[in-house]
């Protein structure tokens, strides 16, 4: 059962994220965008992982991608018109694209523990209550210091936006 | 019995509930509206206008359904489904009552119990905006262009002050799952105050509750919130192209979504399905005492019916004699463990559905900047501050 989810929200995943290239129009690539974030938040969902699931679709999926169709939106732009010489364009990019994926994927699979076997519901240290203990334990000093980056990201927005504070 | 025959059993029962519930609340909201505004509302189709939805039913279906030339089709269909549909999955995870036994079988009167059942909510929630967006958006018009904006602006401002408020009830349950939070709820002050989380120590979430009314408000679009449809400005907002189904898909979701914040405003704040004073004092009386007293009311007004509503004569007895089996079977044995919670939970419910209607019929519409400048500069800072003072008196208090 566990399976079947996996390879169902996993070729949705890749399904839209090839749609996200694929797509001319902005808002489709964005939605597809959107897709992919909510397939992957059902994977996190199988591998044991209920709480990034949740916050995954919220902050993605609920927040930073309604910013960026809102933005598609307001800006008004239209379909994507095909560039100059684009079939060499896409001619030499394919290639490139395959190989780096197989490059990955090769390495992947060398550093990976091949001994040991994977399942479904072998990990349960994904509720809030672990998470929370780790993040502010063992990981402290990073979550503090993503923090103060993105107190800096906003600081410096509200800088960029107003030309006089 | 059978995991799956027992879903789907409940699956179908909550579905025909709730769908029934959707088409009977605009009902119950035009004779609300209708009585804070001293007219009689739907009267004509059925006793006391009961069979208008019936009515409004057939009509969006058979209605024509117009679509206009230039919309991007693709995203103009699917507006309107992903919002009734997602509008209707976070049900899914709300729970009526407590883990009951009947006829043997055990079961919780939920339909999927998550350990993080209150962020569900919230992640559907935030994906909703995007049937509202997207519809405004592809009906290629100014109008429904400018609502769609709108709502996502407002939707995405009002979710922090929110999410905040939500936050504190869950530090004092120190958990996500609504089952288990309104378990804390459980108990009295005195044997008398309940231990709800509006009235619960060691920090009563008045507050908080306040702050989820007024975001609640803004995130299900309604007035004095209901800026994306300003009718003044906007004709109908990001609704204006959509005609038959596409147009009562949007209506359908935006009544799903006032019940799911009622529902979440009960579990989190209003001790979900935990009665006003102890059983032992005999809150488990409060159902069939009302609706048999409803009952004999209405047989009593059966009788002496005013001459001009000849109907009533007819119809009273009907509907009395229908609360008065309901008050019987609040005293089936059986069925009581089942029913007492329920009614508690869809008492609290329905009061504060009503509260959403009265403030409509009550309150004029904001200005669009005013409504902004409250979300950022008042309701988010109080949410923090209320937020972190309850953080720091759980803390000091465990």
């Amino acid at each position: 059962m566990d399976a079947i989810l996996f390879l169902i929200f996993a070729a949705i995943a890749v399904g839209c994220a090839i749609n996200v290239v694929l797509q001319t129009h902005p808002i489709s690539s964005a939605l597809s965008l959107v897709g992919v974030m909510v397939a992957l938040a059902v994977l996190y969902l199988l591998l044991g992982g209920p709480f990034i699931a949740a916050v995954q679709v919220i902050v993605y999926a609920g927040a930073i991608m309604v910013l960026f169709t809102f933005t598609i939106m307001l800006l008004n732009t239209g379909a994507e018109s095909p560039q100059r010489r684009q079939a060499l364009r896409t001619a030499i990019a394919l290639p490139l694209i395959f190989s780096l994926a197989g490059l990955v994927s090769y390495l992947a699979a060398r550093q990976a523990d091949s001994t040991s076997v994977v399942s479904f519901g072998d990990f349960t240290g994904g509720d809030p209550h672990t998470f929370g203990y780790a993040l502010f334990t063992t990981y402290l000093l990073p979550f503090e210091v993503t923090s103060i980056l993105i107190l800096i990201a906003i600081v410096g927005a509200v800088v960029l936006a107003k030309k006089e504070i | 019995m059978n995991f799956f025959v027992l879903s789907l059993i409940k699956t179908a029962l909550v579905a025909a509930v709730l769908l029934t519930t959707l088409a009977y609340l605009q009902w119950i909201e035009r004779k609300v509206l209708a009585h804070i505004q001293l007219r009689p509302g739907p009267y004509r189709v059925g006793p006391h206008g009961l069979l208008q939805p019936l009515a409004d039913v057939i009509k969006l279906v058979t209605k024509e359904g117009v679509i206009p030339a230039n919309v991007n089709l693709l995203f103009y269909l699917l507006a309107p489904i992903l919002a009734v549909a997602l509008a209707l999955t976070s049900v899914a995870v709300i729970p009526f009552g407590p883990q009951v036994e009947i006829f043997g079988i055990k079961t919780n009167m939920e339909l999927a119990g998550l350990d993080v059942s209150i962020l569900f909510v919230l992640a559907v929630s935030s994906l909703g905006v995007y049937g509202i967006a997207i519809g405004g958006w592809a009906s290629n018009s100014k109008y429904s262009l400018m609502g769609g904006l709108r709502s996502s602006a407002q939707m995405v401002s009002y979710e922090l002050p929110m999410a905040l408020a939500i936050a504190a009830p869950l530090l004092l349950a120190n958990s996500l799952s609504f089952r288990e939070i309104v378990d804390t709820q459980a108990g009295y002050w005195f044997g008398v105050i309940p231990k709800w989380n509006i009235f619960a120590g060691p920090f009563p979430q008045v507050l908080s509750f306040i702050i989820f009314l007024v975001a609640a408000f803004a995130e299900t679009n309604r007035i004095p919130f209901d800026l994306p449809e300003a009718e003044a400005e906007l004709v109908a907002g990001f609704h204006t192209e959509y005609s038959s189904m596409g147009f009562a898909s949007f209506f359908m979701a935006e009544y799903a979504n006032i019940l799911t914040v009622c529902c979440v405003a009960t579990l989190l704040f209003l001790g979900g399905w935990q009665p006003l004073w102890p059983s032992a004092a005999g809150s488990d009386f409060v159902a069939p005492v009302l609706f048999g007293s409803a009952g004999l009311m209405l047989l009593f007004h059966a009788v002496q019916a005013v001459r001009a509503r000849k109907w009533d004569r007819f119809s009273f007895p009907v509907i009395g004699v229908i609360f008065l089996g309901l008050a019987a079977i609040f005293l089936i044995p059986v069925l009581k463990p089942v029913l007492v919670p329920l009614f508690w939970f869809v008492a609290k419910v329905g009061i504060l559905v009503f509260v959403f209607i009265w403030v409509r019929g009550t309150l004029p519409r904001f200005r669009y900047d005013q409504l902004m400048r409250f979300a950022w500069t008042s309701l988010f800072p109080l949410a923090v501050v209320n937020l972190l003072v309850t953080g720091l008196i759980v803390a000091l208090a465990s």
